[in-house]
């Protein structure tokens, strides 16, 4: 029997508060080859962590059981501090006694039976415990960036700026994102393309990355270091190599009436096209939907006119698919912006003025529909030259804090909000501007003294949620304008605005296709369906996937500052793993023990990663162990027992299921 | 009957189920200490064995929880798990153990509160069907087949 130390952390009050800690350190002392037991206020604290080390070498142990928080927290920690004493770090076993006792168990006494029953589980595993080596593999030196938004481009730039070849893949026909399509950034006011558009043209001009536009990702094989990624480019019917960009086809396209993706169809664009003036790469792509010669045989003017012969409709219409070899990935894929069409109460697509914010930013931008100017539809369509409106109505937390669509608060609505009222005070003089909204949350830096600013601007903030948003007049002054029904909470009463136009502040959500993507990567998604990180707080923009790292609104709504932020702080992750070169990965592989093996193949076909062979001059079957991830899939099959998987062998969880069941 | 605690031990795979159970610890959401956890890579990695010696030391319920269909960290360890899960059913079946003292669910990383409920649901489950002592009922069994042969 080893001689095994078990330690039981106090968590400051996390643990001791409920669990009784000496009593579960008595218990332990009285199991079976345990020889020293002891507590601490902080474990993972480094005298918490030096009082395991010092009683490793006093009390000779060979086998040490943390009971502390979950091993997905700290079991790297005190691995570490076993190997800091000259024990293997695998002969070493967490007992979760916080995140599955004492944090989910209201009675005192039974929290701390579930502390023994878990600390015995632990004693009786770690006794078959053997020392394991953790295993490196090289890391190729590039990095996938998926998404060409704010975040992506940020993570791209700062990954290549250290030499390394970056990949950045981007669906729409441009990369920039969101982003492209604001006016201004709050609180100060910048212009966004200014800020923008120079970051969009430095990655596409950048040697080290190479932007793949109208591309997506479609599958990704691999791990940790070596990631095969197959990019599907989608067909452009110009060769973008030949492309000189000139824009003769743009003008020549005779299909000029086609609804534009990137205006939210308040602008037209033709059959052949670049979504916006500043799209980089500034090359236009074809649509084969609305092209005449594609649809009816017949026109071919681009082609006519392009003096660099780059027009090539012979490309293969499901695009063509390259394959290419990463040491990791950063998802950089970015939001949508809820389209409120089934909120009917609110006039949405019903009412001629009523916008969501992100059409309201084309709105106000300088090559959008109206050319910068504010103003009301004309004969149901946005154009340059109507009436400007004498009132707007800003609402916020459409489908954010809404129970009945999203609980999240989406953090970038009430700023944009605040922009928009001052850019209609500027814009509209005489302009009344009414801000409904539950509560301003302006929390990051200088956002409180913008909200100061605009409070001193003649805006009309009113604290309420909007019932409705109606035509039907009932007094004088709302013939032919808009009426906005709303509990004022302030003044208690319920009040009826007119008012000309009417911005919906709607929620930001997962972009089309996360999920599908997530499975791809096999990441895991938080309810809201946003990517999640590996830890809030102590690895916000890794997740549960080596390798593989987020940033930007894919992982939860944010603004443009904090998108940068993780942009850049996954470039870190990424470049630290590739200027090391290689990369620690978990030693507990599945492995046969030939004596055992009868040969059946059964495991084969279970293996995804196609790791198991069959050895045919002994008639074993053989795992791979470079191919091997540690799932254990054939190791629950074999019917012999045959295969075993390093830490996770029958016997240690045996020991441990006897352990809880011996628990009284 | 009503003051049987049932014991019911929780094989949960790393990456969703774990880490659920994890945030129902990290959101404080309070469920009945009736269920003991054994961490695993991936719920494919549950022998069935296991189950069965579960029983045969005491527990009157088994509950397996992985990632939810198409979300497995290893592409489709859960989908295997899921193939065993009628197969397993029914040996126990034929054992004479009650099918349903073992449970197979999906609780993702996100869903602390699901876990919380999982539980609760299975301890009442399990609660209903009454003690297992299966290891008593296995030493009655071997003594009648002994009086039987002599």
């Amino acid at each position: 029997m080893p001689r095994i130390g078990v330690f039981v952390c106090h968590c400051g009050s996390n643990i001791g508060s409920v669990v009784h800690v000496p009593e579960v350190v008595q218990f332990a002392s009285g199991l079976p080859g345990v020889v020293h037991a002891a507590e601490h206020k902080y474990m993972c604290s480094d005298p918490g962590q030096e009082m395991i080390r010092q009683a490793i070498r006093e009390h000779g142990l060979e086998r040490v059981v943390v009971a502390s928080c979950s091993p997905l927290m700290h079991e790297a920690t005190f691995r570490k501090t076993c190997e800091e004493a000259g024990l293997n770090g695998f002969l070493f076993q967490m007992a979760n006694i916080r995140e599955q006792v004492s944090w989910v168990t209201e009675d005192k006494a039974r929290a701390t039976k579930k502390a023994m029953a878990v600390v015995q589980a632990a004693v009786h595993r770690v006794v078959g415990h053997v020392p394991l080596q953790v295993g490196t593999v090289p890391v190729t030196p590039a990095t996938l960036v998926i998404g060409g938004g704010v975040a992506g481009i940020e993570a791209a730039l700062q990954v290549a700026s250290s030499g390394t070849r970056v990949h950045l893949v981007e669906r729409e026909p441009s990369i920039g994102g969101h982003m492209a399509r604001f006016d201004k950034t709050f609180p100060t006011l910048d212009c966004a393309a200014c800020i923008l558009t120079p970051k969009m043209v430095q990655a596409n001009t950048h040697p080290m990355i190479t932007v793949h536009a109208w591309s997506e990702v479609v599958e990704v094989s691999g791990f940790v270091g070596s990631f095969k990624v197959r990019i599907h480019h989608k067909a452009t019917y110009v060769d973008h190599q030949k492309c000189t960009g000139c824009g003769a086809c743009l003008q020549k396209c005779p299909q000029r009436k086609i609804p534009s993706e990137f205006d939210y169809g308040m602008m037209n664009r033709r059959a052949i096209y670049i979504p916006f003036a500043q799209a980089v790469p500034n090359k236009p792509i074809i649509d084969r939907e609305h092209c005449q010669w594609f649809q009816a045989g017949k026109c071919r003017i681009c082609e006519k006119v392009c003096e660099a012969k780059a027009i090539d409709y012979d490309q293969d219409p499901a695009g063509w698919t390259e394959e290419v070899e990463v040491g990791n990935i950063i998802v950089a894929s970015g939001m949508k912006v809820m389209q409120p069409t089934d909120m009917k109460h609110l006039g949405y697509g019903r009412l001629p003025d009523v916008y969501t914010g992100i059409e309201f930013e084309r709105l106000c931008h300088a090559s959008g529909p109206t050319e910068g100017h504010i103003v009301c539809k004309t004969g149901g369509v946005v154009k340059a030259g109507g009436r400007p409106p004498k009132a707007i109505a800003l609402v916020h937390c459409i489908g954010s804090r809404d129970q009945q669509h999203h609980a999240y608060c989406s953090r970038v609505c009430c700023m944009y909000a605040l922009k928009y009222a001052h850019l209609v005070k500027e814009h509209v003089p005489g302009c009344e501007v009414y801000d409904f909204y539950i509560d301003m949350r302006c929390f990051g830096k200088g956002y409180e003294e913008f909200y100061n600013r605009l409070l001193r601007e003649d805006v009309r903030f009113v604290r309420g949620k909007v019932a409705e948003v109606t035509d039907a007049a009932l007094y004088p002054g709302e013939d032919g304008r808009m009426v906005v029904r709303v509990e004022d909470t302030l003044v208690g009463a319920v009040r009826r605005i007119p008012v000309d136009m009417v911005v919906l502040c709607s929620a930001l959500e997962p972009a089309e296709g996360a999920k599908a993507l997530a499975q791809t990567l096999h990441m895991g998604c938080s309810s809201d369906g946003f990517y999640l990180e590996r830890h809030p707080k102590l690895a916000p923009v890794s997740t549960a996937s080596a390798g593989i790292f987020v940033a930007g609104c894919c992982q939860g709504p944010k603004d443009i500052p904090d998108s940068v932020a993780q942009g850049a702080a996954a470039a870190a992750q990424a470049l630290a793993m590739i200027m090391k070169g290689q990369v620690e990965v978990e030693p507990t592989t599945a492995h046969v023990i030939d004596d055992l093996c009868s040969g059946c193949q059964i495991c084969i076909p279970l293996c995804p990663y196609e790791a198991i062979h069959r050895d045919e001059a002994r008639r074993k079957a053989y795992v791979e162990p470079a191919l091997c991830k540690g799932c254990g899939t054939c190791v629950g099959a074999c019917p012999s027992g045959a295969l075993q998987q390093w830490g996770f062998d029958d016997t240690q969880i045996l020991a441990e299921l006897e352990g809880i069941l011996a628990a009284r | 009957m009503s003051d049987f605690e049932p014991r019911i031990v929780a094989f949960l795979c790393s990456w969703c189920s774990y880490t659920g159970a994890d945030l129902a610890g990290t959101s404080r959401k309070k469920y009945r200490s009736n269920i003991i956890p054994i961490r695993v890579m991936c719920s494919g990695r549950v022998d069935p064995e296991w189950i069965l010696k579960a029983f045969r030391d005491g527990a009157d319920g088994v509950l397996v929880c992985g990632c939810h269909p198409g979300d497995c960290h290893y592409i489709n360890g859960n989908h295997k798990t899921l193939g065993r899960y009628p197969v397993v059913r029914r040996m126990l079946a034929q054992f004479g153990i009650h099918p349903d003292r073992y449970r197979l669910e999906w609780v993702s990383a996100a869903e602390g509160d699901r876990y919380a409920k999982v539980v609760d649901a299975m301890i009442d489950t399990v609660r209903a069907l009454g003690p297992l002592r299966w290891k008593d009922r296995l030493a009655a069994a071997t003594d009648t087949l002994a009086d039987a042969r002599s």
